[in-house]
């Protein structure tokens, strides 16, 4: 029975996690602009100062 | 005719990837279309970001029109300034910027990697849905003014408009997001521990099935407070005006089903339906969040202040001085630049104008206008620049009142006109009904069931699955006409437009393009010497028609005009090779000459030596397709064309459309808002498709306005659908779109009463089990959301959409 308890509350507390986790990605426009960051990661990090 | 061939594959520019048609240049190996690309070019090609063209061929907008150098002048003025950033510390301000060239992610690297083009420019951010870049410069280093000319240097000018001066744009709304989280966690969670209820547990672990029973009941509380609060808000609304909408019935099952899991609970009787409620109100959010996708990117809310610029140059004797809009006062003299607009009513005082009110009123061909004459706000000056002195404020102009007027006809939109409200009205009455009779039943019989089955046939028959399937479908209708850029501004609007029973279409910039394109020479043949003479004379003009002919005969040669004189509103005339050759109205050219045959408004004649050669007709060029668009539409709509153009397309039109169709021409603004009244006097349910100004009554006066725009993101005036302009063909099938949404409604409606019958026949016997409930549930639910979405993917791919 203790087991079960005990599972509980973990299973509540990782889906807590996953609420809070949430709250905070839309909180902090996450959802806001859809289109840049999946462009954004494929430029390469200031390419040579200097090209001809 | 003159035989012009025209080159056969041009080189497209490297920067903007239009073809190089008028002019090549070529530096650094690559070809460019005008000086302006070029130097966009060399800008990047110098500090090294060249990149820039490897991500995407061709990235630039074209440069062709220089912006003025002065024109963020107005960025020095300090009261300005700060309405437009939005934060400022010590070191660094922050600015948000509309960038409308914005479209490809060579755009997006190069406007993140400002920094390395100006050293005082810190982070810039892109959100790409909105158009929009966040700006962080040291106000030290580089001035506001410099980050917008920089932004200009590279081919992304900065709208600037009065309204963000005005204030904050409104927060987005995301409580419903936050809601729809808190109700799946609840929801994920109660049907997890119901389980041990359903799959039986052994009656020595009493205690466990407590436990999860009031663990239950603790995660219900927030579906129950927070989540479903946004269906409360809506249904007291509508009762307090005294109307039953479809969340009203929504609220009862919920709080019934809420107040005997309860009592279940609380009894020690059962794990009541906890799951179940907390199930509806989770998919009904769903379908909620789903079906109120705006476009925030798009504004259909605009007023004029959107239209103006933010600033104007004003005389102070010699000094020219910036002022912003508001600040414009009587006598003031205003300084206007080509191809700027003109802010407020006024006289002109130096210099000629020639204005293109094609967005204020809808004529295609720009008025000349001399000087103690009176120019209207809203006008685009095409010369010179000329100096105005203001006569009217800018809140009292024609243009402003013609928008109040515009606003005053609209009626507040009534989100509960949908058919829903009135079927889920029906529904309920129905419920009432069975639940009564139930309850007579079991007072006569078994008194002691009289609450499980009033209460269970309270729970199962909610109209949620009306609802839902409402909601999901107008979701994915709205997605699948805004992926072919028909945006709707509001879900009502699918239903308005399935009941437009007449179409209702502006002629100039919506079935045209409001360009001269196609230009006709009628008349003797002239040799290719003479061609060249006509040409030479026609480019000495400003004027877009005798820029047309000019362009329509290919100029190549050189050739001296002497003695040049230009005629305002009638034509132009000058010795070329010792001709004297004039281009212009009929009577102009044929001075002295009789002829008796109708003038045409859209024809420009020629004259050698006095004598008549012959003419060009100018015609619109229609978009695409709209002809056989309009041959389409009507067959099944009544179809009206009101313009405020002159009639020379009558004949063209009334040919398209049949004689019973009405074709207006001169119409001014109000004349559509009147016409369009009456058509609805007459019992019709109009659409207005239009894209000036001067629609923007019609359009709200319409049952549904729809308004064209060559670039949504660019000014529109205010309207209930947004469709770019290339998309216009596709209109039959947007409409038709529209009215199969009602049909999948129905279709899933009738599946979930299925449900709803299979359910009712346990509930009014008094043996709802929780079980049952808890399958029968989220399985319609489900159903639904796999119909509406499988039947509107069908039907639009059907009508051939994206």
């Amino acid at each position: 029975m203790s087991v079960i308890i005990m599972l509980l509350i973990a299973s509540i507390s990782v889906a807590a996690l996953f609420l809070g986790a949430f709250i905070w990605s839309v909180r902090s426009g996450q959802y806001e602009d859809e289109m840049s960051p999946p462009v954004r990661m494929l430029f390469d990090d200031q390419p040579s100062k200097k090209t001809t | 005719m003159a035989k012009v061939t025209e080159s056969k594959t041009a080189t497209a520019c490297y920067h903007c990837g239009e073809p190089c048609k008028e002019k090549l240049i070529e530096a650094h190996d690559k070809a460019f279309c005008c000086e302006g690309c070029k130097s966009v070019y060399e800008i990047l090609n110098n500090t090294g970001m060249c990149d820039y063209y490897s991500l995407t061929n061709h990235p630039g907008a074209s440069q062709k029109f220089k912006v003025r150098a002065d024109k963020f002048t107005f960025l020095d003025d300090d009261a300005i300034i700060k309405a437009l950033i939005h934060y400022q510390d010590e070191e660094h301000t922050h600015v948000r910027f509309y960038l409308p060239q914005m479209h490809c992610s060579s755009c997006l690297w190069l406007l993140e990697n400002l920094h390395r083009l100006n050293e005082g420019v810190v982070r810039s951010a892109v959100n790409f849905t909105r158009k929009e870049a966040e700006i962080i410069f040291k106000q030290k280093e580089v001035s506001l003014r410099e980050v917008a000319e920089l932004l200009t240097s590279v081919g992304y000018e900065p709208y600037i408009s009065l309204q963000q001066l005005k204030g904050e744009r409104p927060r987005i709304d995301r409580s419903k997001i936050y809601k729809l989280g808190v109700a799946g966690f609840c929801f994920a969670n109660i049907m997890l521990m119901s389980f041990p209820e359903y799959l039986g547990i052994d009656a020595k672990e009493q205690n466990l099935t407590n436990l999860f029973r009031y663990l239950n009941l603790l995660l219900s509380l927030p579906v129950f407070f927070y989540s479903a609060s946004e269906f409360y808000s809506s249904a007291w609304k509508s009762l307090k005006h005294r109307f039953l909408n479809i969340d009203a019935p929504i609220v009862l099952a919920v709080w019934v089903t809420f107040a005997r899991s309860v009592v279940e609970i609380l009894m020690g009787e059962g794990g009541g339906y906890l799951d179940s409620m907390s199930g509806i109100v989770f998919f009904m959010l769903v379908g909620r969040v789903l079906q109120d996708k705006t476009y925030e990117q798009l504004s259909f809310e605009r007023d004029y202040t959107s239209y103006f610029p933010i600033a104007v140059t004003k005389l102070n004797g010699d000094d020219e001085q910036t002022v912003s809009l508001p600040d414009i006062q009587l006598d003031d003299t205003l300084l206007i630049h080509h191809q700027e607009l003109i802010p407020a009513d006024g006289i002109i005082t130096r210099g000629k104008a020639l204005i293109d009110y094609s967005f204020v009123t809808g004529e295609s061909v720009p008025v000349e206008k001399q000087m103690g004459e009176m120019v209207y706000a809203g006008g685009r000056q095409m010369g010179g620049n000329i100096e105005l002195l203001v006569v009217k404020e800018v809140a009292q102009s024609y243009l402003t009142q013609l928008w109040n007027r515009g606003s005053s006809a609209t009626t507040i939109p009534d989100e509960e006109r949908s058919f829903v409200h009135l079927l889920a009205r029906y529904f309920t009455w129905v419920v009432f009904a069975i639940a009564l009779s139930a309850a007579a039943y079991w007072w006569m019989n078994d008194s002691s069931l009289i609450w499980p089955s009033v209460t269970a046939v309270l729970i199962i028959a909610c109209p949620c699955a009306l609802l839902l399937s409402n909601t999901f479908t107008n979701g994915n209708i709205i997605r699948i006409l805004g992926r072919n850029q028909f945006y709707l501004r509001h879900a009502q609007a699918i239903e308005d437009i399935s009941k437009v029973n007449h179409l209702v279409f502006d002629k100039t910039g919506t079935l045209t393009t409001g360009r001269y394109a196609a230009i006709q020479y009628i008349g003797t043949d002239l040799d290719a010497e003479v061609w060249q003479q006509v040409a030479a004379l026609a480019r000495q003009s400003m004027h877009p028609m005798s820029r047309a002919i000019a362009n329509f005969i290919k100029y190549t040669s050189k050739i001296s005009v002497h003695s040049f004189e230009e005629y305002t509103g009638r034509g132009i005339e000058g010795v070329v090779a010792d001709q004297i050759i004039k281009l212009g109205a009929k009577s102009f050219v044929t001075q002295g000459l009789q002829d008796f045959e109708e003038e045409s408004v859209s024809a420009v004649y020629i004259s050698i030596n006095n004598k008549l050669v012959g003419h060009f007709k100018f015609q619109n060029e229609y978009r695409k397709d709209v002809p056989s668009m309009l041959k389409k539409l009507k067959r099944r709509f009544g179809i009206s064309i009101l313009s405020g153009d002159n009639a020379g397309e009558k004949n063209y039109l009334q040919d398209l459309l049949g004689w019973n169709a009405a074709i207006l021409f001169n119409q001014k603004p109000n004349d559509k808002l009147t016409a369009i009244d009456t058509l609805q006097k007459h019992g019709q349910t109009v659409m207005m498709v239009g894209d000036g100004l001067n629609d923007a009554g019609a359009l709200q006066q319409a049952d549904v306005g729809v308004a064209v725009a060559e670039d949504t993101h660019a000014f529109t005036p205010a309207s209930d659908v947004i469709i770019a302009a290339s998309e216009l063909p596709k209109l039959p099938a947007f409409i038709r779109l529209c009215k199969i949404n009602r049909h999948i409604v129905m279709i899933a409606f009738v599946v979930s009463i299925l449900y709803n019958i299979i359910g009712l026949s346990f509930a009014v016997q008094g043996v709802l089990s929780p079980m049952l409930a808890a399958i029968l549930m989220p399985a319609s639910s489900i159903s639904i959301v796999l119909i509406t979405y499988g039947l509107s993917q069908f039907y639009g791919w059907k009508l051939g959409m994206k």
